[in-house]
């Protein structure tokens, strides 16, 4: 790696934490608009202004929004988000209790899904316009078109009520045996997959044909190289840059699709947490629950932008 | 699988054959799909009264039938007939989204013409606030705001709209950009007319197909979230139904295999692979893009 390509990457890296911070900001405006405040959800409508003002001044919600606003980010980076307004327990220990949850789903449905949708991408990019591409293809739009919940009633019809193999709720905590582990996890990882392997399937397939389209991949074609040969020799190795970025913004998708899954299969994560936060307005949850999927998102959008700066050839050689 | 071969042969023909390919104006998949959002548009606006039961009545003893001769759909968890709640849901599905998307296509597209023919910091700040907003996920977005604001059809028609106005922007901008450089607008603008006049006569009229598909688009995606939403139950609240909250409200019969779950969710798809069809086919957008 050359200063060239390090400085690229130092620049992303700057952009990003400024993002984040810009997004923070974004997070806590967003969740102060409205005029009524924490004291007076806490209290609710029956409460005396006097009770109201004494929560107020201990919340410290008296202060002006900015430096407000420098607590709450100053807190959360030290890690504790504040309490929750709903049932006095610590943020931090709520979602802690249900982070690994989700990360095990996402791990999970990443180790599946990103395997397949190479394979599926490259070998639909070799044989495009055959019926398997087309297939592939139709599947592919018509997946990533649909609702996940559709994907994972259909799921559910076809695995837990026709051919009864699987139960139609996920029960991850007492997955202890192999086969209690993939039973636990196989309904929502299939689902997932299907929306995020069609998305990356896409992805990947415009990326290789994209270099099969190139001078060189023409040239190796006139030359009389098999087409195997070209995609796996030639094409590849170029197209590996953007293949990595594909499969990173994709599974940025996983964040859409992780909350409407989590539900339906009334899966113990942290998107089940920020539902049940939102439906109840425990705003200090909402904040911290947005903030880690905010977070992961961009963590997944700046992994993609720099695989894509280490990868690109033409850095290289400078 | 015909229809699919007719339709790949099309496009195949459509660039090599300019004149006698007017025949085929549109492939057959673009008919389809036009056929499906005809559909579901027509039913937005008769569907109610066209429907054969009131949308809240019970009129089934038995919860989560099957298809039959009087209730084609079956019915839902109260014993209330699928196909009139669908219909009924129609309005809403629709209406909410289409009034979302023309909020962030219009103030989109409006703000990136303006954007592209002031230039300068203008345009740099217009396009950065915008950046900005595209980087927090827009179920997180949608979220944070019912948690703010709870939920209401107004709260919904603004977050979504919010949502999916930097994306119109974008495409907006970058054709706007491309479109400004060109001599008949550099004309209108030494003749020393409005910057109204510039954007409304000479630009629009010449992007306005990519804008148009674009909102198709869009419009699928503000469909997708607010019915995510209401399948959540955080969009459209009872007594109103649009067919996420259809979908929702019956998820109790999953484990025996209702049709009242997966029916209003069939709907949604229909809806959304209908537009994607449309404008996926629509003669021109491929040959533009290639």
């Amino acid at each position: 790696m050359n200063g060239m390509v390090l400085r690229l990457i130092l620049r992303r890296l700057l952009q990003a934490a400024l993002t984040l911070l810009l997004v923070s900001a974004g997070v806590f405006f967003i969740t102060n608009l409205l005029p009524g405040d924490a004291a007076q959800a806490a209290l609710g409508q029956a409460a005396t202004p006097e009770t109201v003002a004494a929560l107020r001044l201990q919340y410290g919600l008296d202060l002006p929004a900015p430096l407000r606003y420098a607590q709450w980010l100053g807190n959360l980076l030290s890690g504790n988000p504040g309490m929750s307004l709903v049932n006095n327990v610590p943020v931090a220990q709520m979602i802690g209790g249900r982070l690994p949850a989700s990360l095990m789903l996402a791990a999970v449905t990443a180790a599946v899904s990103v395997p397949l949708a190479l394979v599926l991408g490259i070998v639909s990019a070799m044989y495009r316009g055959s019926t398997f591409d087309r297939v592939v293809n139709v599947s592919a739009v018509s997946l990533v078109s649909v609702p996940e919940f559709l994907v994972a009633t259909v799921a559910v019809m076809i695995f837990a009520v026709k051919l009864r193999w699987l139960s139609a709720l996920s029960h991850a905590t007492d997955a202890t045996t192999v086969a209690a582990f993939v039973k636990a996890y196989a309904m929502p990882v299939m689902t997932l997959c299907c929306v995020i392997v069609a998305q990356m399937t896409r992805m990947t397939r415009a990326a290789v044909i994209d270099q099969l389209r190139s001078s060189y991949a023409e040239m190796a074609l006139l030359k009389g190289v098999k087409r195997t040969r070209i995609v796996l020799r030639h094409a590849l190795p170029n197209a590996i840059g953007p293949i990595a970025n594909a499969v990173a913004l994709s599974l940025s998708y996983l964040l859409g699709g992780v909350i409407i899954v989590e539900s339906i299969f009334n899966y113990p994560g942290i998107a089940t947490l920020m539902i049940d936060a939102v439906t109840t307005r425990d705003m200090p949850l909402v904040q911290a629950c947005s903030m880690i999927f905010c977070a992961g998102y961009l963590l997944l959008v700046l992994a993609a932008d720099v695989l894509a700066i280490v990868s690109n050839p033409r850095l290289k050689t400078r | 699988m015909k229809a699919l071969n007719d339709s790949a042969s099309g496009q195949a023909a459509s660039p090599k054959v300019p004149a006698t390919g007017r025949r085929r104006r549109h492939s057959t998949m673009a008919w389809i799909g036009m056929g499906i959002v005809g559909f579901w548009l027509l039913m937005a606006i008769i569907g109610p009264s066209i429907a054969p039961y009131d949308a809240t009545a019970i009129v089934d003893t038995d919860v989560f039938s099957g298809m039959s001769r009087k209730f084609l759909l079956g019915s839902d968890y109260l014993g209330r007939d699928m196909v009139s709640r669908i219909l009924f849901g129609t309005r809403a599905t629709i209406g909410l989204a289409l009034a979302a998307t023309l909020m962030a296509s219009i103030t989109g597209t409006a703000l990136a013409l303006f954007a592209a023919l002031s230039g300068g910091w203008r345009d740099a700040l217009i396009s950065r606030a915008l950046d900005a907003l595209i980087s927090i996920p827009s179920k997180m977005f949608a979220l944070m705001m019912v948690a703010t604001f709870g939920s209401s059809m107004t709260l919904l028609v603004v977050t979504a709209a919010i949502t999916y106005m930097p994306g119109a922007y974008r495409i907006a901008r970058s054709l706007a950009v491309n479109v400004q450089a060109m001599e008949y607008v550099q004309a209108a603008r030494a003749r020393g007319e409005g910057v109204w006049y510039i954007m409304t006569v000479e630009m629009l009229p010449n992007m306005i197909r990519p804008v148009l598909a674009d909102f198709g688009l869009r419009f699928v995606y503000v469909v997708l979230l607010l019915s995510g939403l209401s399948f959540l139950s955080l969009g459209v609240q009872p007594p109103d139904a649009d067919w996420g909250s259809l979908v929702r409200e019956n998820i109790s019969g999953l484990g025996e295999g209702a049709l009242a779950v997966i029916m209003p969710a069939l709907a949604i798809a229909s809806l959304t692979i209908g537009v994607n069809l449309l404008i996926d086919n629509l003669r021109g957008k491929r040959a533009a893009k290639e």
